[in-house]
Order: structure tokens, then sequence, then C-alpha cells
């Protein structure tokens, strides 16, 4: 959490004179037991009417000084908060966004969401209050203890045992009872967890007749959880009680404190009710104090998070100067000896990968999943680094491109179809912003995109909403090949991105991609030997190795792993041939 | 409106029965918080009798402060203990319900027909069971002693006031009205830009989620600049709106304690008056300046607090309406119980829809003989769930009938009927537990030799022996440590150690690697000898070995018949082979 307070440091005026307005407020509410004071001894018993209206004065511009101080105080600590919370929220947002894939995996993309949004807005609360209360209520309680001395300090003594008794009680309850909170929590989220598993298996779960089962499962677990709520519930409970019995207490040993140096003239009527007052004072700001922890162990918890993030280091790099490609060479893509483990994997995803590309080729890549596959093509464009080998694109080291460069290379179509909110126009120009009109629809066209655009009211500009929810599997896939065939990218990555067409669009699609001119290096990635048979070369792949390289019918001759795939995905016709 | 208010006292009366429950508890803890209160604002009185006794040097009662100091000492004593029961009724009485209220809604979805829990995502429902019950038991159990506290002390204030002295109380009760007002006043001057604030903000949610959900295309088109540029054109924005938010918002506070700071100025002044003129003491002064101080406080608790109920009351009646709803229809008390079942099962004349308006199955006829194999193809969304929910009796036919072995399935008990079928899903679920615990969960009471041989006949037995912890591998919800193939073997398994006399299968369509397909192929095959069988099929091998095929298509068989029949048809599914199975040539 404290690295990040680094954010606040374009807000020194205001994280200063927030807390410094808080403390003079707090100061002129100090002054009001005086005052009354003074009302008491020498309005009141010596019945000057004058002097009463004056006092009556002071106290009104207490409170008008007061108030505007707090405003001010509040205005200062909501701008630093705000603005401390807008800084840190754009630096975590450019760092996550030159994260490499190995991070976006171990970070997991759910979880950076929630450090991105709701765990910035438990931060900024906290540090909001921090600035707003945190100095205030120990100022008052110190400062009450301070004015009790100034009063009296035979009277004061009082505070000086009161306070430290307070301070005991309530915070040895609040550490006491916040690691049992955290228990409390983790058997909510396990009922929670089985009323979650419960309804998505409700069909197995009937079909097996478990509900009884799944009931007692969940009776035991809430009963868990019930005592573990008693169980805090019975801590907290003593707070109350407890501070209200010191307090009251430590008000009963100032009356005889008072009344026996009233008795000596060491102290005046009034100044009695203004030590009382003071102590009355103090048991608010404790209260107050102990929900403030709450809220910033809440808020360091989300600020330790959110600093996790920060302390993932980006574990690409990448040359800042151009690299000379040369993109006349017949072979433009060449893995050397490649291997590759995804971090914190103990086995390699791909084993020592030899294969070298001819430009203009298709090249199909098989196996099943987890044999690597996908693996194989996000090595290209950098996703992923490897661990050992090396790859040339237009012979040079992919490690020696600057990130643009090479990355604008490659036009990949991943699995997932992700579109973004906005036109359609927008996202084709993902792929190339400068693209003219002409190309646009040229891609379509290829990408059998085309009939998708027509049947949307507004044509390339109308609207996609967030996640492309109001297009179907199949037209988003086809507009996220526009997409990558905008870049008209010399080489292009398909990784099992034709599963949601039907037969007659796919073939329509491949048809045009072959007649494409130049023609793009075409990487192929498919669990189906049938989409892949026309390939120039195909790779199979099985457990991360190379198990044949060759043409559709040399690997069926040769290749064990391709034939049993495609026998299992081809029965009948081969028994029937 | 009206309709709200209804549902609000319904909820309210719901929870008044669950309440008397714990009516010992309830009164208990009203009975204490009266207590606490009362006394808490007795003290004052007392300490100011006490100043009252210290005047000068040398008038001083010694004796009389003793006398005070022992009362307030006993007062105190019974307040703390007062407040400490009242916790602890609290606590025992808010838990409780939850518990109560939990453990029946749990219950509930247990007997609901899924016809409901299908109408709901499976978040909303547990957001119900658990966010729902939280809040609610906060905000009503919690409100409601809060709100009673507060009355309490706002009439005992006002009580103890009248009677020390009615001229400074109507000091007192004619400016604590301006707190409310201006508390009211910034809360309606802030609703909106509040609504700014929570729409920029969720728009900068959106846009967060969608480009670090999607980070990785984002990285694929170097748009990393482009986002950010965005990112900081909304971030400014929600800075700007932010800052007005939650400044006008934190306004409300020193409002009210400036105001506070007039009450306790006025009451100084006009007691202070009074004081002049003999009609109060100095005493009653510091008791009023104590009053004073606290007066307003359950005023702007009462108002936090009202909110607080609607919110919870509306969780409330949410629940309820969860807990109330009509469970399904109970099995008859003279329902067959099925035995020794030969697997003959007849669909006659079965119509079936979700809703009225949308017509799916019209008068289906089907009759399955002991050990046929039906395969059911057609596109995805086609409806082939439908049927597996009929004939589980996850739904009711609306007419016709279906008949196991003669039996129309409406008067047979759900257990035994559930029990003739063993059903694979493409969606495998599987419970947080032990791998042995997963396999037997059909057959609690299966030997070790028995959950072995049946994983050893789905093959799943050699993977399970390969994991670090065998067959006591815990499986969690969510974990990787299964392969998506690796489940469903076990899925299977789980029916081969039932042997049902009828098989419901859903064949994987793909995410599932070639081997383990095989396996699963195997294992399926094994599973349905002389068995009826009932698959949702993707595999041409399949589908061509079924005695009878059902092509469905936007919820309703349109053709029926075996392979060779259906191709002569040259129908919807000659197409479909051809278009979709025979793609390879």
């Amino acid at each position: 959490m404290r690295k990040l307070l680094v954010y606040l440091k374009d807000y020194k005026k205001e994280s200063i004179l927030a807390p410094l307005f808080k403390m003079l407020e707090a100061s002129f509410e100090l002054f009001v037991p005086l005052v009354m004071a003074a009302i008491m001894n020498q309005g009141i018993q010596q019945k000057d009417l004058p002097f009463i209206w004056k006092m009556a004065g002071i106290l009104l511009l207490l409170a008008v000084v007061g108030l505007s101080c707090s405003l001010t105080a509040q205005y200062f600590a909501a701008k630093a908060a705000v603005g401390f919370a807008a800084k840190l929220k754009a630096a975590l947002f450019s760092h996550i966004q030159r994260f490499s894939f190995s991070e976006i995996d171990e970070a997991g993309t759910a979880t950076l969401i929630t450090r991105m949004t709701s765990d910035m807005n438990q931060v900024q609360n906290g540090v909001n209050m921090v600035l707003r209360l945190f100095l205030r209520s120990p100022f008052i309680v110190l400062g009450a203890m301070v004015m009790a001395f100034i009063v009296d300090w035979k009277g004061a003594l009082v505070f000086v045992v009161a306070i430290p008794l307070l301070s005991i009680v309530v915070f040895g309850i609040m550490l006491i009872t916040i690691p049992r909170f955290r228990k409390v929590q983790e058997g909510l989220d396990r009922v929670l967890g089985i009323t979650r598993e419960n309804i998505t298996g409700v069909r197995v779960i009937r079909a097996f007749h478990q509900e009884e089962e799944e009931e007692k499962r969940f009776h035991i677990s809430n009963e868990d959880l019930t005592r573990l709520q008693l169980i805090v519930g019975r801590i907290s409970a003593v707070m109350n009680p407890v501070t209200f019995i010191i307090v009251n207490a430590a008000v009963i040993a100032l009356l005889f404190i008072g009344g026996e140096q009233v008795d000596t003239g060491h102290l005046t009527q009034g100044e009695v009710v203004a030590l009382v007052n003071y102590m009355n004072q103090i048991l608010v700001e404790l209260v107050k104090l102990a929900n403030l922890i709450i809220t910033i162990t809440k808020a360091v918890a989300c600020g330790n998070r959110i600093q996790a993030v920060f302390e993932m280091e980006v574990s690409q790099e990448f040359s800042e100067t151009e690299a000379e490609e040369n993109r006349k060479d017949e072979i433009i893509v060449a893995f050397e000896d490649v291997s590759f483990a995804y971090r914190n994997a103990g086995d390699e995803a791909l084993s020592h990968i030899n294969l070298q590309v001819k430009r203009g080729d298709t090249i199909g890549i098989i196996g099943g999943t987890g044999s690597g596959k996908s693996t194989l093509v996000h090595l290209l464009p950098r996703f992923y680094d490897v661990t050992k080998g090396r790859i040339r694109i237009d012979g040079v080291d992919i490690m020696e491109y600057p990130k643009d460069q090479l990355r604008n290379k490659i036009g990949i179509v991943m699995q997932k179809a992700v579109l973004f909110k906005g036109t359609i126009r927008e996202n084709l120009l993902w792929g190339n912003e400068n693209a003219t009109e002409e190309q646009l629809q040229r891609a379509l066209r290829i990408a059998q995109g085309l009939e998708v655009v027509e049947r949307k009211e507004g044509g390339l500009d109308a609207r996609i909403t967030q996640g492309g929810k109001n297009l179907s599997g199949g037209q988003r896939q086809r507009l996220t090949i526009a997409r990558a065939l905008v870049r008209e990218p010399e080489i292009l990555i398909l990784d099992d991105s034709t599963s949601a067409l039907d037969y007659a669009t796919d073939a329509r699609f491949r048809k045009a991609l072959s007649e494409l001119a130049p023609k793009p290096t075409i990487f192929l990635v498919s669990q189906r030997t049938a989409s892949i048979q026309n390939a120039d070369r195909i790779v199979v792949l099985d457990d991360g190795e190379v198990a044949g390289i060759g043409t559709h019918e040399e690997l069926l001759e040769h290749c064990e792993v391709y034939q049993e795939i495609y026998h299992s995905q081809n029965q009948k016709e081969v028994q029937r041939a | 409106m009206s309709k709200k208010q209804t549902g609000s006292t319904a909820a309210l009366k719901r929870l008044m029965r669950y309440l008397l429950h714990y009516w010992f508890l309830l009164l208990a803890s009203l009975l204490m918080a009266f207590i606490s209160v009362a006394l808490t604002l007795y003290l004052p009185i007392l300490t100011g009798n006490a100043v009252d006794l210290i005047l000068e040097p040398g008038r001083v009662d010694f004796a009389g402060i003793r006398n005070i100091a022992v009362t307030m000492g006993i007062c105190i004593l019974i307040t703390a203990a007062a407040q400490w029961i009242m916790n602890v009724c609290n606590n025992k009485m808010t838990y409780g319900i939850v518990r109560d209220v939990r453990r029946d809604a749990f219950d509930k979805i247990q007997r609901l027909p899924l016809k409901y829990l299908d109408g709901y995502t499976s978040g909303e429902i547990v957001s119900r069971v658990i966010a729902d019950v939280d809040q609610f038991a906060d905000g009503l159990l919690m409100g409601f002693t809060q709100l009673f506290t507060s009355i309490v002390t706002i009439l005992g204030t006002l009580l103890f006031m009248l009677l020390i002295h009615p001229g400074v109380a109507l000091v007192v009760i004619c400016i604590t009205p301006v707190s409310l007002f201006v508390a009211a006043f910034i809360a309606r001057k802030t609703y909106h830009m509040f609504q700014v604030q929570s729409e920029t903000r969720g728009e900068q949610t959106g846009f967060i989620d969608e480009m670090i959900g999607n980070l990785k295309v984002v990285q694929a088109y170097s748009r990393e600049t482009a986002s950010m540029e965005t990112f900081h054109e909304i971030n400014d924005r929600l800075e700007k709106c932010s800052l007005k938010a939650i400044f006008f918002s934190s306004i409300t506070n020193p409002a009210t304690r400036f105001v506070n700071s007039l009450v306790y100025a006025g009451v100084g002044i006009a007691g202070a008056i009074a004081a002049i003129h003999g009609a109060m003491t100095v005493g009653q002064l510091t008791t009023f300046l104590g009053y004073a101080n606290q007066y307003t406080k359950p005023f702007n608790e009462i108002s936090g607090v009202i909110t607080e109920l609607q919110n919870a009351l509306a969780c409330a009646a949410r629940i309820f309406a969860l807990i109330d709803t009509e469970p399904q229809i109970p099995d008859a008390e003279d329902a067959v119980v099925l035995e020794q079942v030969k697997g003959n099962v007849g669909i006659q004349d079965v119509s079936f829809s979700y809703v009225p308006e949308q017509k799916l199955l019209q008068h289906v006829n089907l009759n399955v003989r002991a050990g046929q194999r039906i395969a059911i193809v057609g596109p995805t969304g086609c409806g082939k769930t439908t049927l597996i929910n009929l004939l589980m009796r996850f739904y009711d036919v609306d007419e016709g009938s279906i008949r196991v072995d003669g039996h129309d399935i409406r008067n047979v008990t759900r257990n035994s009927l559930r029990d003739s079928y063993g059903m694979v899903l493409q969606e495998t679920w599987l419970r947080t537990g032990t791998i042995r615990e997963n396999i037997a969960m059909g057959r609690p009471d299966a030997t070790e030799e028995e959950i072995q041989e049946a994983a050893r006949l789905s093959h799943a037995h050699s993977f399970i022996k390969r994991l670090p912890q065998g067959y006591d591998t815990v499986i969690h919800e969510g974990s990787d440590s299964l392969s998506q193939g690796q489940k469903q073997l076990l899925c299977i398994a789980r029916v081969m150690l039932c042997h049902p006399p009828m098989l419901i299968l859903d064949e994987a369509t793909s995410s599932i690697d070639t081997r383990t397909e095989i396996r699963i192929q195997k294992a399926f095959n094994h599973l349905m000898e002389g068995r009826t069988s009932f698959i949702v099929a993707h595999r041409l091998s399949t589908i061509q070995e079924a005695d009878v095929i059902l092509v469905m298509k936007d919820g309703n068989i349109i053709e029926q018949g075996n392979h060779e029949e259906l191709l002569e048809q040259q129908g919807f599914y000659y197409n479909l082979y051809y278009s979709q199975y025979r793609n390879s040539n």
C-alpha cells in the first residue's frame, strides 16, 4: 500500500491542508466546553446578561468557523482522494496494458478487472476518510486531555487513566474480531459455493435424487457460519457496555475530584462541568475511530492487492530500433529448435520444434486439445517468448523487432470471437487505422461478412454492443476474420476460428482466401482434419512435439497420430472405402 | 406504488413469522433497549444533580455526591448489562433468522420445479440466498432495533427536557427540524451528482471490463495506446464528477454538526438566562447540554435507517418470493415405484412448450422398445434438451403422456423414474469432494471394488490412479486439475456404477482431444449395451448405428426414422448429413 502513496504527491497541498483544517475545526470544538464554563461561572453566578450574549456570540462564531474549516477540509480531502484514485487507476491501467500474455494468464483478467474497479473504489474511499478523520479523532481525544490539564491537573489525571483504558478496550476488541471476521467471510464463501454448485448441477442432483444429501451439506455449512457469526457477535457485544462503564466511572471520579477541588477553591462549578463534557466528547470520538479503522483495514487490504499487480513485472522487452527485414526471402517463418514452457508449469508445452515455412504457403496445424497448437502460433507475434531456440520472420530473429513492426506483420483471429463496443467500422479499423472504404469492403467480402453488415441497420456504422452480444457467434466470427484481413498482413493466423460457421460459408471463405493475391502466409489451426487437408503442409502436434509434417496424403500414409485423428473423425468413410 | 406497498407488508408479515420463533429474544431485546435508553438519559440528570451540590469553596455536599455516585454506579452497571444483553439477543435473533431463511430457501430450491430455476441465471438465485439475506438481516433487524432506540431516545429526551424546563426545551424543539431540513436538502441536491457519477463509473467499468477482459486481442492489434487514450478521457470525466458528488455529499455531516452547535448555543443562552432568573440550576443546564449534544443524533440515524429499511424490505420480498414459490407437485401417495424396468418407453401424442405463446413439441409420438438406441440430432439450439427434460420429468408434458413399461411417468415416483435412467450430460457437473465420493454419488453404499470396477469400465481408472491422491483427490468447483474429458469420464463412471436400465447421453461436441474422445466413445458403447438409450448425437457413427433418429429443429421433431429411411426422404436430415457430417469430401 505504501508504494501507492506516490500517486498522492501531486496532491501534497490538499493532503496536508485537509487534515489541518479538520484539526482546526476540532480545536474550535474543544473550546466550546470552556466557553460554557465561562457562561456558568461568570454569566450565571454574577448574573451578567451582556456577558452571556457575548459568549453566545462566541459560540456562534466557533460554529461558523468550524463549519467553514470543515467544508474546506472536506473539499481538499475529496479532491486529493479522487485525484489520487484517478492517477492510480490510469497508472495501473497502463501497467496492465503492457503485460505479456504470461502475466495476463498468471493474474487472470477477472482479477485484474476487480483490482481496477472495486478495489480502487475502496482505496479512494479509504484515502478520503483518512484525510478527513484519521487525525481528527485522536486529536480530539488528546486535545480533550490537554484541555483538561489546562482546566485542572488533578481532574486531568482521570483522563490519563481513562483514555488508555478505553483505547485498550476498543482496539483490543478490534484486534480480536478482525481475524474472526475473516473466518466469517470464509464461512460465507463456503455457503455461497455450495449454493452455486447446487444450482448449476440441479439436473444431475435430481437425476441421482441427491436433494436430501445436498440439504445436509448445506445445513452443516450454514450452521457453521451461524456459529462463527455468533462468536464474533459475542465479542463485539462487549464493546459498548465496557466503554460505557469506563467513561461513566470516569465521570463519577471527576465529580468527586471536582468537588474536592471546588471545596478547596482550586476550581469553579462551571469548570467541573467542562471536565465532564470533555469526557463525553472522548467517547463519541473513540467509537468513530473504531469504525474508521475498519474502513482503513479494508482499504489497505485492497491497496495491497493493487500494489501486488504493480509489482508484477512486465517480463518482455522489445527492441526500440527498427529491424532490417528481408521480405524477398523464400522462407518467411523459421522455427529453430523452439521449446516453450508456460510460466509456473512443470512440463514444456512445446519441445524442439523445427519448421520452415515458405512465403505464401498455407500451413495446417492439427492435434488434440493441449497438444500445443495455439501455443505454437502465439509464439509468432511474441504473445509468449520461447524458452529455448528461436524464431525468425523475414530472416530476422523476432526478439529484434520493435513491438509494432512485428505485430503489424501478423493478423490473428483467435478462438474466441471478440468484438468491442462501437460501430462495425470502428471494429474493423482495429486492423488498420488508415484502411480505405475499399479495403474494408474487400476484407468483408473475403470473410463472408458482407451479408452480416448488410443485414444490420446502418451497415458499417451499425452499433455493436459490449462483447458483440447483438450478433450471433457466426456473425462475430466473420467480423473478427475481416478485422484481421483489413490489416492485409504478411502472415494470417486462423486459430480454430471458423467453428461457428456452417459448412457452406466455411467453404466459400476458404475458397476466397486461396484466391487472395498477393497471398499471405496462412497458419490454419484446427481440430478437424477436414478443415486443413488442403493445406500445403500440415504439422501434426502431439503432446507438444511434432508427430509429423507433410501433406494430407503423406501423413495418412506415414503418421500414426494423424491416422488416428483422421479415422476417429471419418470412421464410416474409411470402412466404406 | 400500492403494489410495492403490499409487497412490503407481505414481506413484513412473513418476517414476523420467522421472528415468532424468537419472540422471547425479541421481547428481551426491546425491554433491554428501553431500559438502557431510559437509564442513559437519566444519567445526565444525576450528573446535573451532582454538579448542583458542587457550588463553591465550602459549599460542597460530599455526602450528597456520594449518594448520587452510588445511584449512578448502579445505573451504569444496569445500563451496561442491558446493553450487553440487548446485543447478545440481537445477534442471536439476527443470525438465527438468517440461518432459518437461508435453510428454507435452500431446501425450497431442492423442491422447485426446474421451470422456475431455468427462468433465472444461477447468479441471480445465489445472490438471493446469499446477498439478499445478508442485506435484509442487517437492514431489517439492526435497523429495527436502531429505529426503536432512536425513537425512545428522542421521546425520552423530550420528556426529560420538558420536565426540567419547558421553555428551554422549546428552543431545542424549534431548532431541530432545521437539521433534518438541511440533510434532506443536501440529499436532494446531491442525488443528481451521484447519478452522473454512477453512470460515468459504469461507463468506466464497462470499458475496463472490455479492454482488460480481452487484453490479448487489444495487444494482438497493438491498440494499447488507443485504449489508453479512451481510458484517460473517461477517467478525467469521472474524476470531475466524483469530486462533485463526494464533496457535496460530505457536506451533510458538517452541516448537521453546525445545526447541532446552534442547538447547543441556543440551550446555553436560554438556559443561562433561565438560570439567572432562578428558573434553572447550573446542574440542570449541564443536563440540558448533555441532551442537546446527543439529541440530533437519533434524527440523523432515523433518516438513514428508513432508507435502509426500505432497501431491506425489498430484499426480504425477493427472498420470500423464492421461499413461497409453489413447489413441484409432490409424488402421489399411490405413485408406483418402478422396479425391474425393461426399458420400453412410449411417447403418446405429447405436446409441450416452455411458454404458451411459443409452441415447441406438438403431438409427438414415439415407441421405443427395450434396448433400442435413439439418436437425437439437429443444429444447436434445436431443443434437444427439451426431450431430456421431459423424459426425466424435469418438466411435465402439457398434453399426452410418456410411459415407461406402460406406466404414465406422472403416476410413478420421481426417484424411481430417475433411478431408471443413467444420465451423462455434456456440461459435466461434479460435486466438491473426492473422486470416490463423486463416482459413488448414486450408490453411496458401493464397495471400493465396485467403484474401481466402474471406473475401469469407464476408462477412468488409469488416469485416476495417476493423480497424486488417486481416488481421494479432492475436486473443487472449477478446479483445473482435471480436463474436460476426464471429468466426463468420471460422470460416465458415476452412471456405470448404478447399472440403470435406460440411458440419456449427451455427446461432447468439441474441446475434447481425440484420444480422450475415443475413450469416452468406448465407455459410452459399453454403457449402452442392452440398454434403452437416448443419445444427443454429434458423431456420424452414433447416428448411423441408431435404431431411430429423431431430427429436431426449432424445438420440434421434424423427421423420425433410421438413417437409410431419412436419407431417402431427402429432407432436413439429408441436407444436414451432406453439409455437416460428410463435409470431408
